[in-house]
Formats: structure tokens, sequence, C-alpha cells
């Protein structure tokens, strides 16, 4: 889905301009009813006994992170973004996850003082 | 003297200013919440058993509230398409509308969950002084059948004197065997009228669910007041973008106008994201 | 002026909202709640300098205690009292409390009160749009507000030694438990106490840092002047860049670990405090369930890359002046942009290192054992970089070259017993000893501020239109130079004997400070020598002061360009007035084109055309651009 493009100075571009636009409020409309409808999945989902508690969570979080990809792509307009964001947002990331991941190499060594 | 690249693109970025600037703060905002939902992973990781609650938050009241942030996003960008194709009524409206769910967000949150939690009482008991209280906690069962221990007794404090707790026992303690009472329920249910006595001096600790209460709550509170903290902020942003003066800002300039909607409106989708997050963690998992 | 300081393709519809050269500002809007750069810059510097002195006196008041401990302080022993409270030096002796409240507050006010407002925003704030050729920053009242959020933050800190129980005592890394139960009970403010309020200080001083560190890398990317390119870039913008990067993305886990710690404190929430705490010999009613070591994780993912934040603009500082001084260009421009970027990258998954003693099992201290000694590497990059860049140079020895030259063999002492403390064994012995102390003031006083003072002394002529006493300079340098080395090298010894660091007696009362001897002193006799030169130094800085402040309106005129070089800042008028430039420059070379053959000046500044003479001798250069 792409961002709609800049609007132009020239106002005879304008109705051809607005009309573009339209096509991405239907798909801004479709996404949201996406996301009202996979809150609804999640909630029935967290009510599935899927085993173990680590694939509860997991499902779970599979579920969250499709709705914030859905969130992040189409209304933050990441989809069609430029180079530059795209770069910024993979390195926090990468020092978000790594902190988690680091972190977590590391609890299990620790004596737990319950 | 005018600071290049406000409301044009600089040709080798393709970007305009503020579009970087929302970019990093967001960044940085992906750090802080990152930081905070270390603290509930490696939290939970090390709560003993039966120390991590589930199931004590309304679940529809949370669903709904999902919903009606949900729906603010969608209003919101929205709005921002209305102003890029120069149709300000419809800009009024929507940003409105997602003021107006962000206010509700709001309302639910502070003036009735948190409330509900602070009316809530919990006592754990000491660990040689479960056996006293069976009948409530059902352990015998539980350990048959491989469940974590129950080891808090939860309801409404009806009284307390020096000696012990008089407690309107929440359905999980008052039926503790049944086997509905396993996993939380859908609708909450309410708190029954079987009353319990607890001694004092069988108590481990007992409060309201503050934050003080267990980690769990410690969390559930320290996010969510967080979020609430943005989600306010968010929700002042957009009411200047709404006052009239922004209808001057938009005859002036219209694209100016746009792009600090785009802007907060990018933020106000950081939030949802936030949120999109925090409501399975704390209230489905 | 010219009004076509702008470098659209297009007309703009003509807002008002920015302030106009037309009408002039009230006197409140041009001086104190300003939203130009170089007034807000000028703002962090002055805060940040005065902030580095109060800082320097919390030390010269723990000198004291350590070189002659239980002993009544003279002269100021009386005074001290009325200012910092009763308990805190009945009879004008230290209490115990009240010298880790000095040392607490001394790292903190230090760190990021003085080095960083000065290394990062100041020097940044001022240097940076001018050396980019930009009007100013992206966003002038987010930088307003970036400045006023650092000052209230600063203040609190400073009001927390006036609350009953005095500052926060619990060491500026606040570790819990301590730092959790730390000036609580009877005789403390639930909220008005010295700890809380640092964490209250500590939000303000980070948010302050995120909003400035927006505002830098936006400027940095969008508002380069044509035909000023990445690789043309002078060094220092490159390491205001990378610092930019390290404090937005490192800050938030400790702002949402302070947070964490301020709920503990006053909502009795158990984040960092585990079960089964005892305090003052009774069972605390808290939950219990946390982990102490969570905040230090939290803490030092912050810490680390904090210290490259205190280093890197010094390392640009330094490249400039070095290159300025020893009319050659940089050697290894390119290593030293790809190194500054590895840096900023590896500092991130090194922190661990700082937290050897915690228990972590191999595999993960193998791995920040790894890191941690890979990111040595692109820093002797660097400093070799810098060294080599002087060779074959006509140096000349202004008073910024003296700093800056100074700055090389101090920081690589301080760089290279950095070394042993990457090995989790070394550091077993010398974790928290003052081997530690010593490495890291290395770094940070003989090193970044030397940096800094470098650039005071460089920069002055820009924002004033006057050069500092150059002779006063070098009474400042050399004194300051030698009290130093002789305060921190003999910490090393100390820290190699077993000497901890934090001990309110100076280490007395341990057999380990008074079995063997250094250099003929025992290691608690070492603290004397130490101590007198620290105060020796104190001294040293008066020329400093008297000669900063008489210069602005007595120092001796020079024209825009004194030091004749060759970076952008120097072709505004100085001071530049607002909007920065009467023409919009245009970059047509890189930044450090000293001595190029064929020229009749020993510097050509990065503005001048490139002329077709010039063209035959090298190779065609790109038309300007903006990329």
């Amino acid at each position: 889905m792409n961002n709609p493009p800049d609007i132009s100075q020239d106002p005879k571009e304008y109705e051809e301009y607005a009309h573009g636009i339209q096509k991405h409020v239907r798909g801004y409309l479709m996404v949201g009813a996406l996301l009202l409808t996979f809150t609804a999945i999640t909630v029935a989902l967290s009510y599935v006994d899927f085993g173990t508690r680590k694939a509860n969570i997991s499902i779970a979080m599979l579920v969250a992170t499709l709705k914030a990809g859905a969130v992040a792509a189409v209304f933050m307009h990441l989809a069609a973004e430029r180079r530059l964001i795209y770069r910024i947002l993979i390195f926090t990331g990468f020092f978000v996850l790594g902190m988690f991941w680091l972190i977590l190499l590391a609890w299990y060594d620790y004596p737990i003082y319950r | 003297m005018e600071i290049p690249y406000t409301i044009s693109t600089r040709p080798d970025t393709g970007l305009w200013n503020a579009k970087i600037g929302i970019w990093l703060f967001l960044a940085s905002e992906v750090m802080l919440f990152g930081g905070l939902f270390s603290a509930y992973i490696f939290l939970r990781i090390d709560a003993a058993p039966g120390t991590w609650p589930h199931g004590l938050l309304n679940v529809p009241v949370g669903t709904m509230n999902t919903a009606i942030l949900i729906m603010s996003s969608v209003t919101v960008v929205l709005a921002w398409a209305s102003l890029k194709m120069r149709r300000y009524r419809a800009y009024w409206w929507y940003m409105l509308i997602t003021i107006l769910c962000g206010v509700i967000f709001l309302t639910v949150k502070l003036a009735y969950e948190w409330p509900q939690k602070f009316e809530h009482f919990g006592a754990y008991i000491k660990p040689e002084a479960l056996w006293k209280y069976e009948k409530y906690l059902g352990n015998q069962r539980r350990t048959e059948k491989g469940l974590e221990p129950r080891i808090e007794i939860t309801g409404h404090l009806h009284s307390q004197n020096a000696k012990e707790y008089e407690v309107a026992l929440d359905p999980v303690n008052a039926e503790p065997d049944n086997p509905a009472m396993d996993r939380p329920h859908f609708f909450p249910l309410p708190v029954t009228d079987k009353i319990a006595n607890i001694e004092k001096e069988d108590v481990l600790r007992a409060t309201m669910f503050l934050p003080t209460h267990n980690t769990y709550f410690a969390s559930y509170f320290t996010i969510t007041g967080l979020h609430g903290m943005h989600v306010l902020g968010g929700v002042l942003v957009f009411i200047y973008m709404w006052l009239p003066v922004s209808k001057r800002l938009y005859q002036r300039n219209p694209e100016h106008l746009a792009n600090r909607v785009e802007v907060s409106g990018l933020f106000w989708h950081f939030v949802d994201l936030v949120w999109i997050f925090v409501f399975p963690l704390f209230y489905l998992l | 002026m010219d009004a076509s300081t702008s470098i659209e393709t297009h007309h703009e519809p003509h807002g008002h909202d920015a302030a106009h050269e037309h009408h002039e500002l009230g006197w409140w809007r041009k001086y104190i709640f300003s939203t130009d750069h170089k007034v807000i810059g000028i703002q962090y510097g002055l805060c940040g300098l005065v902030f580095l002195f109060f800082g320097f006196c919390l030390m010269m008041m723990m000198r004291w205690q350590l070189a002659y401990p239980g002993q009544a302080m003279p002269v100021i022993g009386k005074w001290l009292p009325y200012i910092f409270g009763a308990d805190s030096m009945p009879d004008g002796k230290m209490t115990p409390d009240f010298y880790n409240s000095l040392g607490a507050m001394h790292g903190t006010i230090m760190i990021f009160a003085g080095v960083v407002p000065l290394a990062f925003a100041a020097f940044g704030n001022f240097v940076v749009p001018l050396q980019i050729g930009a009007p100013d920053m992206t966003f002038p009242k987010v930088n307003a507000a970036s400045f006023w959020a650092f000052a209230v933050g600063g203040v609190i800190m400073m009001i927390s030694f006036f609350v009953p129980g005095g500052a926060a005592k619990s060491g500026w890394t606040s570790y819990t438990p301590l730092a959790a139960f730390s000036d609580t009970g009877p005789g403390h403010n639930p909220v008005f106490n010295g700890q809380t309020l640092w964490l209250i200080g500590f939000i303000f001083l980070i948010s302050s840092s995120l909003l400035g560190a927006i505002n830098f890398i936006t400027t940095i990317i969008q508002l380069r002047a044509k035909g000023l390119t990445w690789m043309r870039l002078p060094f220092f913008v490159w390491a205001q860049f990378v610092t930019a990067f390290l404090l937005l993305l490192a800050f938030p886990p400790l702002e949402a670990a302070i947070v964490m710690q301020l709920m503990d404190r006053v909502a009795h929430t158990s984040f960092f405090l585990p079960s089964g705490l005892v305090v003052n010999g009774a069972p605390v009613s808290i939950s219990g369930g946390g982990s102490p070591l969570l905040w230090q994780h939290l803490f030092w993912f912050l810490g680390h890359p904090e210290v490259y934040v205190l280093i890197l603009p010094a390392f640009g500082i330094v490249a400039e002046i070095l290159a300025n001084n020893s009319r050659k260009p940089l050697w290894g421009y390119k290593s030293l942009v790809f190194s500054v970027l590895v840096i900023g990258f590896l500092s991130f998954i090194v922190w661990a290192h700082h937290m050897w003693m915690t228990g972590m099992g191999s595999a993960v201290s193998a791995f920040f054992q790894t890191t941690t000694l890979l990111i040595s590497i692109p820093s002797v990059i660097i400093l070799s970089a810098f060294f080599i860049s002087l060779w074959g140079g006509s140096i000349r020895f202004t008073v910024p070259m003296l700093f800056a030259t100074a700055f090389l063999p101090m920081f690589g002492i301080g760089g290279l017993t950095g070394i042993p403390l990457a090995f989790n064994s070394a550091d077993l012995y010398l974790h928290d000893t003052y081997y530690i102390i010593a490495h890291f003031h290395y770094i940070v006083a003989p090193g970044t501020i030397f940096g800094l003072f470098a650039g005071v002394y460089y920069w002055f002529p820009k924002a004033t239109g006057r050069k500092m006493n150059d002779f006063w300079g070098k009474v400042h340098f050399w004194p300051t130079l030698i009290c130093m080395n002789v305060i921190f090298l003999p910490m090393f010894l100390q820290g190699m004997a077993g000497m901890h660091r934090r001990w309110y007696d100076g280490g007395q009362g341990w057999t380990v400070s008074n079995e063997h001897t250094i250099w003929g002193l025992t290691g608690f006799q070492w603290n004397q020598p130490i101590s007198w030169a620290a105060w020796i130094m104190g001294l040293a800085q008066i020329p400093f002061i008297v000669n900063f402040f008489w210069s602005i309106w007595r120092g001796q005129k020079v024209n825009d360009n004194p030091w004749e070089a060759t970076t952008l800042e120097w072709t505004a008028p100085s001071p530049p007035p607002h909007g920065n430039f009467i023409h919009t420059p245009v970059a047509y070379r890189g930044p450090y084109e000293y001595s190029l053959p064929g020229s009749e000046r020993d510097y050509t500044m990065q503005n001048e055309p490139v002329e077709p003479a010039e063209r035959t001798r090298r190779k065609p250069p790109a038309e300007p651009v903006l990329v």
C-alpha cells in the first residue's frame, strides 16, 4: 500500500489528487475492521489451551505482532516510507531485542530470592 | 529566518524535518516501553508459583477500550487524509471523534478500572498456615492436577479488627474445587456473599490491589499509568489542533497543518501499538 | 541582512510562526527564553560550567576526608554545616552519610549536569549548525524546551542537598536495595528527600537529552548546506551525530528504570526488591519478588553508551583543533568516520562489563568480554589517527592546541588501562578499587575536560569576537596537566594494592591500605599528596574563570577567522547574527584543506570554489549537490 503522494501546489491537480486519496481511505477502513476482528480473535484464542504456557504466550504475541504490523505499515505509512526511517527503526529494533535477549541469557545464572 | 524543509521535502532524503523528528522520538519511545516490558518479562519469570495472578482484570472492559483506541487510530488517519484532500469540515469531525475516543479510554481506565482494583482485597497466606484455609484454596486438588498452588484469598474486605480480616470471597475462593475456577472467565464473576474470617497471624501480607500488592500490579499500574500519560498528551495535542486556532493555520498554510496532524497521528498510532501489546500481556495471559 | 537564507527550490507560503528578524524580540525572548541555537548553546555552556565547578568543589571536600579522615575541615568547616545542615558536618568533621552524598552527587552532577551538557549540548548547539551552514536547528522551540528541562533537572539536584537527610547517597549508580530504602523513615519527607529528588531530577535531565538528540540528528541530516556531503562533514559533526544516537536510544531504558525505582520508593512496589529483605533489623512489608539485578542491567544499558557520550564530542573537538594547529588535513578521515560509527554501534552491547561481579555465567560473560575488547579497536584507531595527524605538521602551540595535544596521551592512558577491565578475571580483583576510579577519571578529566577547555579557548572568538588571553591560558594549562597526573596516576597503584573506592575513611581503617608501600608511601598515605594536588588544581582554575569572564568584555578583538581555520563556522561573522550567515554557504571541498599544494595561503576554506587551475591537478570534483 503506497503512501499518498505529496500534495501538489498546483490547484489544477487537486481533483486527481483528492480522488487518489479516496482509495487510501478505503484501505484505512479495511485495516481498521481487520484490527477489530483480530482483537476479538486475540480474546477468543486466550481461552483456548495450546498446551504449554509458552505456547499460549507465543500465539498471543504473534497475533499482537500482526496487529502492530498492520498499524505500522498502513496507518503509519511505513510500507512506503523512506530508507532513512527504515534504518533508524531497524537499529532500534536490534537494540531493544538485543537488550531483552542479552539480559535473558544472563537471567538464569542468578539465584532467585523469592 | 525560515528553517528549510519544514514543509517541503529535502530532495536527497525525501523527508521533511518533523517526519524524521517524530520517528526518532518514537524510536526512543520503543526503547522506553522496551525497558518497561523487559521488567514485566523478568518479574514474571521470577514470580514464585501462585504469585503471578491471572484473570483479575476485566476483560470485556479492556476489550472495549482496545476497540475504542483502534477506532481512534482509524479516525485520526482519516482526519489527516481529509486535510490532505482539503476537506476541513470532515477533518474537524474526525478529529473530534478521535479526541472523544481518547477521553473515553482515559475515563474508563482512571474512573472505572483502576478504582475497581483499589477496592479489591487480597491476603497472601503464610506457607505454614495454608492447610488451615484449604477450604478456600483447594490446593489438594490443584496439586493432583499439576496446577499452580493458590496462596492468596481475594474478595471484598468487609471489616477488620486486631485479630482478623472479614472478607466476602471471590468465586475462586468460595468454590475452589470447582473446575470452572481453574481458568479465568471472560465475564468477571461478581464477589460472592460467602464470608471468610482470616486470622491476621496467618497472613503474610494483605493489601488492596495497589501497585504495592505484588509485582504484577506494580507493572500493571506503572505501564498503564505511563501509557495513560501518553494518551493524555496525545489528546491535549489533538485538542490544540482541533480548536479554532487550527482553522487559521489551515487557511494560511493547509499543508503545514496536515504535516502537524500527520506527526501527531504517528505518535497516536504508536500509543495504540503499545496498547496492542499491553492488553494481551496483562488482561489475557 | 539577506532574507533568502532558505534553500528551498520553490516559493513557500510565508508562515509567520518563527521569530523574524523584522521585529525586535523583548529582552526575555532574546536572552532567556531564546530559541536561537547560539544563545541556547551559551546558556548550556554557562550552566554546565557552573555545575562542573560545583561538582569539583564537592570533590575537593571529599579529598579532605580522604587525606585527613575524622579531622575537622579547616576554615570552611565551620561554615559548611550552615549550608548543608548540622547533621552533615558536626564540628566540621564529615559524617559517613555526608561523604557518601558528596560521592554520589559528585558523580551525578559532573556527568549529567556538567560534562554532557557542555560537551554535547553547549558545543553541539553552538557549533554544529554553523559548521553545516544552517540558519539554526530544525526545531528551535524544542531546543529551548530541552535547555529548560535541563535547568529544572539541575536545580532539583541542587535542592536535594538542602532537604532533611541531605542529598542522595547511594552512589551515582543508585543500586537497589540500598537506593530504595535510603533517605526513608523518621526525619525524612516521603517525597522531598535526597534520593527521591535525585530520581525526579534525573527524569528532567534525561528528557532534556532526548529532545536535544532528536534536534541534532534531524538538523545534521536535513540542514547541511549545498555541497556538504556526508564525507565532507567536519569530524566534530560526525562525533555529535553518533553521540546523539547514543543518547536517543540508550537513555530511555534508564528512564523506565528510574520511574520504576521511583515507584519502589513512593508507591512501595517491589520492582527491584527481592523477598526477605530486612532493614534496620525488621523485615520490610513489601511484596518482594523483584530483582536488584534488573536495575543494574537497565542502568548500565545506558551507563555504557553514556561513557561514549562523554568522550565522542571531545574526540570531535580535538580533531578540529589538531588539524587547525598542525596546518594539515586529519589523517585517515574515512577510518575516523568508520570507527566512530562502529563505536556507536558496539557501545550498546558491552554494558555487562560493569557487572562482572554479579555472577553471570561463562557464556554471557564471554560474549561481553569479546564485544568489550572489540570496541577498544576503533578507539585505538581514532587515537592513532590523531597521533599520525601530527606527523609532518607545522605545529603551533596555541592554548587550544596545548589542551588538545595533552588530551592524546591522557586519553591513551585512560583507555589502555581499561583493557584489563575487559576481562572478568582481572576485574574480579580490580572491581570497585581505586584502579577503576583512576581509569575512568583519566578518560574524563585530563581527557574529555581537556577537550572541553580546548573547545572553549578555540571557539570563544567565534562566540564573542574576542580572544581569551594566551598567557593566562598557559598558566591555566600547565598546573592543571601536572596536577591531573599527580592525582590520578598513584590511584592506579592504590587500586592494584587493593584499596577500595567509596571508603569513607580513605582506607585508613583497612590493613590493605597500610601494609605495602608504593614508592615509599602506603596506599593510605598517598591520599595526602593526591588531595593537595586536587586543591592546587582548584586554584589553577581561577585564571581560567577570570580569563573567561574578563575576555568577554575586554579580550583582544579579533577578526572572523583568527585561527585561520577551514570549516564553515569561520565564514560567519563573530558573533554570528540571528540566521548565522550573510550569504548561505555552499561547500565545495572537504573540511581540512590546509596546506593545499599551489595555494597562496596555508588554508583553504570549505566554501571557496574550486578553480579551474586546481581541477587539472586533481580529479574533477562533482558539482555541489545535496547528498
